[in-house]
């Protein structure tokens, strides 16, 4: 799973050879993955084409994929038609505050499942694993209640609140420590440091890529999320992206090229961390699908 | 817990560790708390105590107006008198039926096509990926137009090929669903895709290797060691794949908003709007239990199936 976008799409020719059925079977099977490759991408080719054209040349029949005139102007407009600035900036302060507190968070608890041994340790862990299971719908009005009673609804607080002790993060940072080998920690105590200096001096800098892993997961999931800020932010000036981008759709549905400008913009920052930190991205997901 | 924990200690080199006088054993459990504590507080107040809260709140009645009181069943007697329930359960049940395989079927096939050592293969895994990261926002918006009745690329394509009378898509009740399906479908796909790939990496190519010079065909070698070695993933797979079928909620709301009609209404679209909109707090969380014991029959029958097939 290398970030390897320069490569060739098509394999260099091979030295020549009798066309052999292998060789055959590879054309065939590079030829069937560039044309699903270009299948799913068309949703982004149109999105981006779309957001370069006038609103009466979206839809064209046939559909003009390659804007005959384009409209970087909408590029330009789109600041003053919605507040998209302060969107992003919303977005942008949630996705950093959450990454960082379900990682402090997530690895410490971590720290303590994988690596020390206390009773009614498991049984805690089991709670834990047992609500990743269960869907957020289920007790979401339970959730807004006591959001409520404490006077949350509406702030950016309720937010970071909801999504910076998940379960997840506990469940992906422990399957990491139970990689590390106990012969260090032992190693560490005997030396006379603390359990607070050994996850501090010693697991943090180690689980680095973990961490990065989760860090990514959770901010590009926090910037796409709907449903928590679509619930609990009703005030205009503290909308995310995607409430904002939803609004507009909502006010003008039939500003075609300006919905898809903001859609790109709003998809932008996600894709380029998403590509820069793609390794660590995938290993992510990997690690926690591996022994769930 | 010595017990469970016996291999771990084996590897260790013997005594000094455990050398410690015994009448300090509460020190390790204050400091193992104080580890756990920071998350598990939030963990404890915002999910613990609403899943309990919430099962005892679906037997009263609550509302922003009123004191709470308790009414034994009359939440899910209104509950299944309200023809919307019905049909938000059906409509779940629709959604979770087409997404659920065709999601694994897809991102299964992608990833067999892309697990090899084909220059490039990277490109197309950052392809077929990228979906998964766009929000839900942009990709309802952007399948909206897609699968524009009239001039949309979906319905141009078709009428290419031939179809006279293409679908009317999200304007049309009946291919409402499959619309939505689609688009989930589309963006999923990636993520699952991952998870199958760990997963065939763990089976050993040396299987694959002694069947061939068996003999066997692609098809056999995909059916006697492919499938059984994924096993453990696909059943990771299908938990993960149904719990987020029932509780899609983004996708429908900004694509169709349950429309038209009530043709895509789903149970979590339900419940925010009795329980958040209009204030039947009581009645929500009925749903909600619904909901909850869907998925966890669901899971628990898949559950008890991987049992007895790995007994076999």
């Amino acid at each position: 799973m290398t970030a390897n976008l320069t490569a060739p799409v098509t394999p260099k020719p091979d030295p020549p050879r009798p066309a052999t059925p292998a060789r055959v079977r590879t054309v065939v099977y590079s030829a069937l993955l560039t044309v699903l490759c270009l299948l799913v991408l068309v949703p982004f080719v149109w999105m981006i084409s779309s957001s370069l054209k006038h609103d009466n040349q979206v839809f064209t029949v046939p559909t003009q994929w390659i804007p005959r005139e384009f409209v970087w102007s909408n590029y330009a407009d789109i600041w003053t038609q919605i507040p998209m600035l302060a969107y992003l900036r919303n977005s942008a302060f949630l996705a950093v505050v959450i990454s960082f507190l379900q990682v402090i968070t997530g690895s410490f608890a971590a720290y303590g499942f994988a690596k020390l041994r206390f009773p009614g340790r498991d049984w805690l862990f089991l709670a834990y694993l047992a609500t990743i299971a269960v869907p957020w719908q289920a007790y979401m009005i339970p959730q807004y209640l006591i959001m409520e009673q404490v006077g949350l609804v509406d702030t950016h607080l309720s937010i970071i609140l909801l999504q910076a002790f998940g379960a997840f993060g506990v469940f992906l940072m422990r399957q990491y420590y139970q990689s590390i080998p106990d012969e260090l920690i032992e190693a560490a105590r005997i030396d006379g440091l603390s359990e607070y200096r050994i996850w501090w001096r010693i697991m943090l800098p180690l689980s680095r890529p973990a961490i990065a892993s989760l860090g990514l997961l959770t901010f590009v999931s926090t910037w796409n999320d709907y449903m928590g800020p679509f619930i609990y932010l009703t005030s205009n000036e503290l909308w995310t992206v995607q409430l904002g981008l939803r609004s507009f759709v909502g006010q003008y549905d039939a500003a075609y090229a300006m919905i898809m400008t903001g859609s790109v913009i709003s998809v932008l920052p996600v894709v380029l961390v998403f590509l820069l930190g793609q390794r660590q991205f995938i290993q992510g997901i990997a690690t926690s699908g591996l022994k769930g | 817990m010595t017990v469970t924990t016996a291999p771990a200690l084996r590897k260790r080199r013997p005594p000094e560790p455990t050398a410690r006088p015994r009448r300090r054993s509460l020190r390790p459990i204050l400091v193992g708390w104080s580890f756990i504590l920071p998350n598990f507080l939030g963990f404890a107040l915002l999910t613990l105590v609403p899943m309990v809260f919430g099962l005892a709140l679906s037997f009263m009645d609550w509302s922003p107006w009123g004191d709470p009181e308790w009414v034994g069943f009359e939440n899910f007697e209104r509950m299944f008198r309200n023809s919307t329930f019905w049909i938000a359960l059906w409509n779940t049940t629709y959604y979770a039926a087409g997404h659920i395989p065709l999601t694994m079927a897809v991102s299964l096939g992608l990833a067999l096509l892309l697990n090899g050592t084909l220059a490039g293969l990277g490109f197309f895994r950052t392809a077929f990926f990228l979906p998964y990261v766009t929000s839900l926002v942009a990709v309802a918006v952007v399948w909206n137009m897609l699968f524009n009745p009239t001039s949309g690329p979906v319905n141009q394509f078709l009428q290419f090929v031939g179809v006279t009378d293409p679908p009317g898509w999200t304007s049309s009740t009946a291919w409402a669903m499959p619309a939505v399906i689609v688009a989930s479908v589309w963006r999923d796909m990636g993520y699952y895709m991952v998870l199958f790939l760990a997963g065939l990496q763990t089976i050993p190519t040396e299987l694959y290797e002694a069947a061939r010079v068996d003999g066997a065909n692609a098809w056999q070698r995909f059916w006697n060691i492919t499938l059984p070695g994924l096993r453990p993933t696909t059943f990771f797979v299908l938990i993960m794949c149904t719990v987020a079928s029932f509780k899609v909620f983004d996708l429908i709301v900004v694509m169709t908003d349950g429309g038209p009609g009530r043709a895509t209404k789903v149970l979590s679209q339900l419940i925010y709007e009795e329980g958040i909109r209009e204030g039947r707090f009581g009645l929500a969380s009925a749903i909600s239990l619904v909901l909850f014991v869907l998925v966890a029959g669901f899971t628990v029958i898949q559950f008890l199936i991987q049992r007895r097939q790995e007994a076999r």
